[in-house]
């Protein structure tokens, strides 16, 4: 997967304070990371290391105070359409349809240029990438979990994004249902070519779906502690890597960074 | 909540299912399939119909013993034959100053009705504003905060003065002191829209008018129409004492024209029909609200 062309993504020097009623909270110093196109890149870190903190200033729904964030050399200011986002809660409006909900982004992107038939399409056509095209009239309420991440995947991948940022997506799915998940992104990605960044806190996950993990230290004041390169061929079958003697070996130095080395940072600082 | 309890369990059966083998459960689903009627619960129907008509049983009971030997105070029996006799003939007309109470009841409603449009009108989007920009919130909020306790009856000599005219002056009166509880809701509403919704629209950049009426509107409905049931109660409480004081037409004039006349039996009557009207406005307005929920 290593690309020798100019990153697409550059985080450079970032830093983010929160102002607290006691005094400026850091949660993040210092990070520095740069993702290159249909790279598939996991944060991964305990709760409160500031790995949802850098995916938001990825996202523009916070500004850093300090440091630079470059899209195809154009700083990041704001929220935007080139980056779609998949919420934890998947966030679908409980008042919309499947469909609508996808629609929504679509048009915003593409009602300008395109006929609302053609909008449809394209929406129905990525829900259907998703598989859930037997719901598109169905509210959120009406289907399970695992279908409303879908959904929130179709609404971020509708937009055709240049980056697809992921919070979590997962975490709130039982293990069967994120497995298969899992599979179905896996498959996603390797037809859209997708850029992703996504913040998780399951090891298997992480080395399971990701190009590289980005491993972060604990807060406050986190920052990068280590990044690994995951070179496993794609596709990747859960099943078969259980036994991969490399797979095993990344899995325990992602284990190792957080459960050995990481753990308990905050009580010695 | 009626339409999601009705949906749910069609469509939890059809989950999963592809759609060729969808056609045909929509199809038994569509055609009148008639549900195997359940049996009457009768113990269920007297548990629900029974403690109210004993409420209004003991209500009667009460007044009959306490006003038996009364000569001022009217009898259940005497309210009722008065009451048989307007309702007889409710839309009758001898003359501005003596029409029937079916006629009294509409002018009062229309009263409301323009008063509360109006309100609505001015109230709802105005508190829009006033939820989703923190100045125009920091600069109305005191205002509303020192206008909204004051009585209804404090305003009517402001719209007398204005419009000259009683009529109007009433509405002014329904107006200002309907509009409180629309605004108020609407904005606490849009200030209460959940920031994961609202983080869907910077995600998505949406314009302005498209989070108003895609996001705003639809998670503020409900707070709003809570709103809007309390104003129309209010507005109907409120109508009775302005029309006491402006005369005309109307279920308040009524009752004080009746107390000018003695008549207590009719306004025991007016009693209960202006508490069967706020029900109803009520009533009217909560079923209005249970379409807007989704769960």
């Amino acid at each position: 997967m290593a690309r020798h062309d100019k990153p697409m993504l550059s985080i450079a020097g970032v830093g983010m304070t929160f102002p607290t009623k006691r005094g400026p909270f850091v949660a993040l110093r210092d990070v520095s990371l740069d993702m290159q196109r249909g790279e598939f890149v996991a944060l991964i870190g305990h709760s409160g290391c500031g790995k949802s903190t850098l995916l938001n200033l990825v996202a523009g729904l916070t500004t850093p105070t300090a440091g630079h964030l470059l899209l195809d050399d154009r700083e990041l200011k704001g929220p935007g359409p080139d980056r779609g986002v998949v919420f934890q809660n998947h966030s679908l409006l409980p008042w919309l349809s499947c469909l609508d909900n996808v629609l929504l982004a679509v048009e915003r992107v593409f009602g300008a240029t395109e006929s609302k038939e053609q909008l449809r399409q394209r929406a129905m056509a990525t829900l259907e990438l998703v598989g859930m095209s037997h719901a598109l009239a169905k509210r959120p309420h009406e289907i399970s979990g695992g279908m409303k991440q879908r959904v929130g995947i179709a609404r971020a991948l509708a937009m055709q994004p240049k980056m697809l940022l992921m919070d979590e997506p997962f975490g709130a799915l039982d293990a069967l249902t994120r497995a298969k998940l899992q599979d179905e992104l896996m498959k996603i990605v390797a037809t859209t070519g997708a850029t992703v960044m996504m913040v998780t806190h399951d090891v298997d996950e992480a080395v399971l779906l990701s190009d590289r993990i980005v491993m972060m230290t604990n807060g406050p004041a986190a920052t990068i502690g280590e990044v690994l390169r995951v070179d496993l061929p794609r596709p990747r079958n859960r099943v078969e890597l259980a036994e991969d003697s490399r797979y095993v070996h990344y899995r325990k130095e992602v284990i190792d960074f957080l459960y050995t080395r990481h753990q308990h940072v905050e009580k010695v600082a | 909540m009626v339409s999601a309890v009705f949906h749910s369990p069609l469509d939890a059966s059809l989950d999963g299912n592809d759609s060729p083998q969808r056609a045909p459960a929509r199809s038994t689903v569509a055609a009148p399939a008639r549900p195997p009627r359940t049996p009457v619960d009768w113990r269920e129907f007297w548990r629900r119909v029974l403690p109210p008509l004993i409420g209004f049983a003991l209500l009667i009971a009460v007044w009959g013993a306490a006003t038996q030997n009364s000569t001022t105070f009217p009898t259940p029996a005497k309210v009722f034959d008065a009451a048989a006799k307007l309702f007889a003939d409710p839309f009758y007309r001898n003359g501005p100053n003596d029409q029937g109470i079916g006629w009294n009841v509409l002018n009062s409603l229309e009263r409301v009705g323009l008063g509360f449009g109006l309100a609505a009108l001015v109230g709802i989007p105005l508190g829009f504003v006033i939820g989703r920009f923190a100045f125009m919130h920091r600069m109305a909020s005191p205002l509303i905060s020192l206008l909204k306790p004051v009585s209804p009856l404090a305003w009517l000599p402001i719209g007398l003065l204005v419009f000259k005219s009683a009529n109007p002056a009433a509405i002014w009166t329904i107006f200002i002191c309907s509009i409180w509880p629309m605004l108020i809701n609407t904005a606490v509403g849009v200030q209460r829209v959940p920031q994961d919704y609202l983080n869907v629209a910077r995600v998505l950049a949406l314009s302005e008018w498209k989070i108003a009426t895609r996001i705003l509107l639809p998670s503020v409905m409900p707070y709003l129409l809570t709103g809007v049931r309390l104003s129309v109660g209010t507005a109907w409480l409120v109508i009775v004492a302005a029309e006491m004081l402006t005369g005309g037409v109307g279920i308040g004039f009524w009752v004080w024209d009746e107390w000018n006349n003695l008549n207590v039996a009719h306004i025991i009557i007016a009693i209960f029909v202006i508490g069967f009207v706020g029900l109803l406005l009520e009533w009217l307005l909560t079923s209005l609200a249970k379409r807007f929920e989704y769960a």
